[in-house]
């Protein structure tokens, strides 16, 4: 039994929370992009990149705000690649999504050699954002709820803002509009007058600063230096619940906190176990659970008609 | 009937050329429009209709040429300065958005809302406004995917007319609709033109251009070749200015009796469609050497299912196939094929051929395991040719050579391919779906005349098509499909295309509003 109270306490929402940021983040970006017509599996590329600027630009200005604008422009900035690479010069979407992915491993471990004069990981920031974390007057003393979302760091506050946004843009603004159109029936929008290209690359550039701030979350809230391999997979967890969240900013927040909660769950396991079993058997838990929730829910939910698809104007018949 | 002489020219096109990587589109072509008329474009398919209007509306960039507007020069960089100058357009292939609901479709890039905001409230008023002036129905709040396609067409016109268009281009706007839909469609489009809208039709229709306007230029190759007055000019002179020859429009067919029992077979069949629900119920048909069986029926009411249940490639969910006597139901499509089934599928692009194998390849698909296309091991290369060859010189197919991928040959000669696969096997039943779709009336008078011939031949032919005119130049006997179902079977000469075109949407009385 108390083992079961060590497990099962309000301190695994709060964790759940906080594991759930990143993925929630890039999970977001993702269903903006894709629900434009551009595929996006770089989200992981684009984490290494915002995670390793934000704390280069730590590190510079001593500010780890400085850190955190550093990191989701250089996010964007990183995933314009990708969309010049997909919408101007017409590539495959996958492939230039996975060669983005390789690309900021490299770039990444050059620039580290250059700047710290070794692979593996960076030097300690002076100060992390989670020095900031605050708590919302009155909210935060709501019984449960309040700790929880109430007494939180800046970018898991940044994430709710986000989610919020993203729901607003999608459904209530004419921008919104367009990029549901522009990954429905890219033509019926050019042929009234919007520019495709132009909202798919709002749509990427968008995915591009929020997986970003994803990178900055782990390298300069939840950590304080940058190491390759941080990002262990949570760029492709976020594409797993941008697909089980149905393209939806509600629903991939919803699945990113289920895959922050088997997170969660699995690091207590691992701590509290009284079995012997390897510590790997738990680590794996929340892939495991991320492939079973794709696959059973991605029959249900329909993607963009027109994602993935190249759009070219004027075709010779 | 007012002199276009006068009226004022509100559209000229001076000297366009359109010149493609490979193609040259449009040669010097000049074309008048007048205020208050409805102008047809005449020619078949890649004379460079569409791609004149793509340039007009701003798709495209022309070569060179001049487009003047009242008067005025003016060049279109993109559809949005088309749109700003008065041009609306209706795609033959509709530019909705299906997930979005019609209001949203309608208003998509000239939202009403401050700042960035879409103001719902404000676009549904102005669009419930609109549709009233114009008579227009259409529920505001449905999404597209719902709607039937004349209804979408209809969202199509609220949407160029939403945008003030003075000029509405019309690309091929009859190609999908029923009988009743056209004749509403030319209800709103003679509307239309009492408010001061322009039209331009584009299509290789002649009944259509008969129909409906009030002049047409023809275009052969990328080029006018001549403009009337519609009343003066008489549909074979059309046919000929468009094709270059003389054109037989409606191919003679020799009435046959029939005399030997049913080849094929159709008991009792359901079959279930992809959302899970029975989409064929109860459906029974039969087939006998030398007729052809025509089912007519808006697109969407079982066809489909019920042809890839024929071919062996849906489960049968009930009842029974006979073909030759013998029960098929659990027979494998190789066994079909071998047992001298053809089948000229309705999508030839997807199914009927393997686009980028070439044409000597796509001659053997299906018997490609068989002597002598195959030995034990290897395909004969050789014969392959020699027959493809033959088959090239027997059905006029114009290809550079047996050689050539498939994806190379213009849609006529494509389906010309499958005709010649398919008839080189002498098959005893034949399976045509929609033979002729999206073929100009070259390709068409060709196709019709080589199935007319299999029938005479004595092969049991079950034609599906959605057109009507096709129905009825080929059939024998006409069965009426409607929601997976035979609602109605007449003979050839007991009925004309108003009377199926009621039966086709459920035979139920339609309001016209």
């Amino acid at each position: 039994m108390n083992t079961f109270l060590a497990i099962f306490n309000a301190d695994l929402l709060v964790s759940t929370i906080r594991l759930a940021t990143p993925i929630a983040l890039a999970a977001i970006g993702a269903t903006i992009c894709e629900r434009s017509g551009i595929v996006n599996i770089a989200m992981e590329g684009i984490m290494v990149v915002g995670a390793f600027m934000a704390v280069v630009f730590t590190f510079l200005s001593g500010s780890p705000w400085v850190g955190l604008v550093a990191g989701i422009l250089g996010g964007g900035i990183f995933s314009l690649i990708h969309g010049a690479a997909t919408i101007s010069l017409h590539m495959d979407h996958t492939v230039s999504g996975a060669v983005l992915n390789i690309l900021a491993l490299g770039v990444t471990r050059y620039l580290m050699i250059l700047f710290y004069g070794h692979p593996g990981t960076t030097d300690s920031i002076p100060i992390s954002l989670k020095a900031y974390q605050f708590a919302i007057p009155g909210l935060s003393r709501i019984p449960l709820l309040g700790p929880l979302l109430f007494n939180q760091t800046p970018i898991v506050y940044l994430s709710f803002l986000i989610l919020i946004a993203a729901t607003i843009l999608m459904g209530k603004t004419k921008t919104g509009l367009h990029i549901r159109a522009a990954g429905e029936h890219p033509l019926a929008l050019e042929t009234i007058g919007v520019s495709v290209y132009k909202i798919r690359y709002l749509g990427v550039f968008i995915s591009g600063l929020l997986s970003g701030a994803a990178g900055a979350y782990l390298s300069i809230e939840n950590a304080v230096s940058f190491s390759e391999g941080m990002t262990s997979g949570k760029g492709f967890i976020a594409l797993a619940a941008m697909i089980s969240g149905g393209w939806s900013p509600i629903g991939a927040y919803l699945a990113a906190l289920f895959f922050g909660f088997a997170d969660a769950l699995q690091i207590r396991f691992q701590i509290m176990s009284r079995v012997r079993i390897p510590a790997e058997i738990f680590i794996i838990f929340p892939y495991v659970l991320c492939i079973i929730a794709v696959a059973g829910l991605v029959r249900r939910s329909r993607a963009p008609k027109a994602d993935g698809k190249d759009f070219m104007i004027e075709k010779s018949e | 009937m007012a002199l276009t002489g006068e009226k004022q020219i509100c559209l000229e096109m001076l000297s366009i050329v359109k010149q493609f990587p490979k193609v040259l589109a449009n040669n010097n072509i000049n074309i008048k429009l007048y205020t208050g008329e409805i102008l047809a474009l005449l020619g078949e398919n890649g004379a460079g209709k569409s791609t004149l209007m793509n340039i007009l509306y701003g798709l495209y960039k022309p070569t060179s040429g001049e487009i003047l507007l009242n008067g005025q020069a003016v060049t279109f960089a993109s559809p949005r300065d088309a749109i700003r100058h008065g041009l609306g357009m209706v795609h033959q292939h509709f530019m909705l958005v299906e997930t979005l609901t019609v209001t949203e479709n309608i208003i998509l890039g000239v939202e009403p809302g401050r700042g960035g905001f879409v103001d719902y409230k404000a676009a549904r008023e102005e669009v419930r406004a609109l549709s009233e002036r114009y008579h227009l129905h259409v529920d505001l709040d449905e999404k597209i995917e719902n709607l039937s396609v004349g209804l979408q067409q209809r969202v199509e016109i609220l949407k160029a007319l939403y945008r003030k268009a003075k000029i509405l281009i019309l690309d091929e706007p009859t190609a999908v609709l029923t009988p009743q839909e056209v004749d509403e469609l030319f209800v709103v489009i003679r509307k239309l033109v009492e408010t001061g809208v322009s039209i331009i039709i584009i299509t290789h229709k002649l009944e259509e251009v008969k129909a409906i306007s009030d002049r047409v230029y023809i275009l052969r190759r990328g080029e006018i070749t001549g403009v009337h007055r519609t009343a003066e000019a008489t549909k074979a002179q059309l046919a000929n200015y468009m094709v270059g020859r003389d054109v037989v429009l409606t191919v003679n067919k020799v009435p046959k009796e029939v005399t030997k029992p049913p080849v094929f077979t159709i008991n009792n069949l359901t079959v279930i469609g992809d959302n899970k629900i029975p989409v064929v119920k109860n459906l029974s048909l039969a087939a006998a050497p030398g007729e052809i069986v025509g089912i007519a029926g808006v697109d969407g009411n079982g066809q489909a299912e019920l042809a890839e249940a024929i071919r062996g490639l849906r489960r049968i969910e009930s009842g029974s196939l006979l073909y030759k006597d013998k029960i098929i139901n659990g027979d494998s499509t190789q066994f079909r094929i071998r047992k001298k089934m053809g089948y000229v599928p309705a999508d030839r692009r997807r199914f009927g051929l393997v686009l980028p194998m070439t044409i000597s390849e796509n001659m053997a698909l299906g018997h490609h395991l068989d002597k002598p296309n195959a030995g034990w091991f290897n395909l004969c290369r050789d014969y392959m040719q020699s027959n493809a060859k033959k088959l090239v010189t027997d059905f006029d197919i114009r290809t550079p050579g047996v050689g050539v991928p498939a994806e190379q040959l213009s849609g006529g000669n494509q389906q010309k391919v499958i005709l010649a696969r398919e008839f080189s096997w002498t098959p005893e039943f034949l399976l045509v779906s929609q033979p002729t779709r999206g073929l100009d009336v070259g390709a068409i008078e060709y196709i019709h005349t080589q199935i007319l011939r299999m029938r005479d031949n004595d092969v049991a032919i079950l034609l599906i098509s959605l057109e009507l005119e096709e129905i009825f130049s080929l059939s024998d006997r006409i069965l009426i499909i409607y929601e997976g179902q035979i609602i109605k079977e007449f003979q050839a000469g007991g009925t004309n295309e108003k009377e199926v075109g009621f039966y086709m949407t459920g035979g139920k009385e339609r309001s016209h509003e």
